[in-house]
């Protein structure tokens, strides 16, 4: 699966304002409502249900990078989008080291194998160092859409 | 064990101090197949919980599927196995814990990660 097939152009953040595990949610929560990918009358839900979702065990899965995700009868396919946190907020992650760089996924319940590859196409590519430190290093949010057009285009070798 | 010292010995004590280092005599390799019984597959959870319990162990640990090999240490490789349910794997594992490494680990499997049926399984 290509980051193309899932990631919300419209709602990539390249510098989030929210310092904690919850704020940084929301806003990408929100960022998904303005781009037209998860209705506002679902926001509420949403949040609390990776909220939730975190409670079972931080998706921060190391190096600086979360993967904040829930099923939701809200969406028909997986939508999700990225989000950059220059300074890096706290999300009690495996290796206790603060996080730059969330993935959000919100996917139908009906398709788990979609969530599988989703987090597959994300975790293939950020095993390579260099992307992430680029993609934690962008200015702009469409420096961030190059890099996943780029990774798409090309696999990242790692 | 030889009780008396002779230059021999020590060349080949010394040879055998290299081989531990590159290739530890204990360093045995065990493995077994095992199947991803949760229906959402082996996602972020499990992965989690996977590398957690590998990294306990001293040995290497690998997840072998079909034509992937991976560091069952390190989540982001798990996660790119992309195991979906009734996925069969192999777990390797190599190194002075090996076999008790493979038990906690193919228990895991065998108790599907503690996940039930019916919980969110995201």
């Amino acid at each position: 699966m290509k980051f193309s097939d899932f990631v919300a152009t419209d709602a990539i953040r390249s510098h989030v304002d929210a310092d904690t595990k919850e704020g940084v949610i929301r806003e990408m929560g929100q960022a998904l409502v303005d781009a037209g990918k998860i209705a506002a009358a679902d926001f509420e839900s949403i949040v609390k249900a990776i909220m939730k979702r975190e409670d079972l065990g931080s998706t921060g899965i190391g190096r600086g990078v979360a993967v904040p995700h829930t099923k939701h009868p809200g969406v028909s396919r997986l939508v999700g989008t990225v989000a950059v946190s220059p300074e890096g907020i706290d999300f009690e992650s495996l290796d206790g080291e603060p996080v730059q760089l969330f993935f959000l996924l919100v996917s139908p319940p009906d398709r788990p194998g979609d969530h599988l590859r989703a987090l597959e196409s994300i975790s293939r590519q950020l095993r390579d160092e260099g992307f992430c430190k680029l993609l934690k290093a962008a200015k702009e949010p469409v420096d961030i859409q190059h890099l996943l057009e780029e990774a798409d285009a090309h696999g990242v070798v790692s | 064990m030889p009780t008396e010292w002779s230059p021999e010995m020590a060349a080949e004590s010394r040879e055998s101090l290299h081989q531990v280092h590159a290739d530890p005599p204990l360093a045995e390799t065990v493995s077994r197949e095992v199947v991803v019984a949760n229906s959402q597959g082996l996602h972020a959870r499990p992965a989690e919980r996977l590398a957690r319990e590998a990294r306990r162990w001293q040995s290497r640990i690998e997840l072998v599927a079909d034509s992937q090999r991976v560091d069952g240490k390190s989540i982001l490789d798990v996660l790119t196995l992309a195991a979906e349910a009734g996925a069969r794997l192999v777990v390797e594992a190599t190194g002075p814990d090996a076999r008790e490494a493979l038990e906690a680990i193919g228990s895991l499997f065998d108790r599907n990660f503690n996940e039930h049926a019916g919980s969110q399984g995201t």
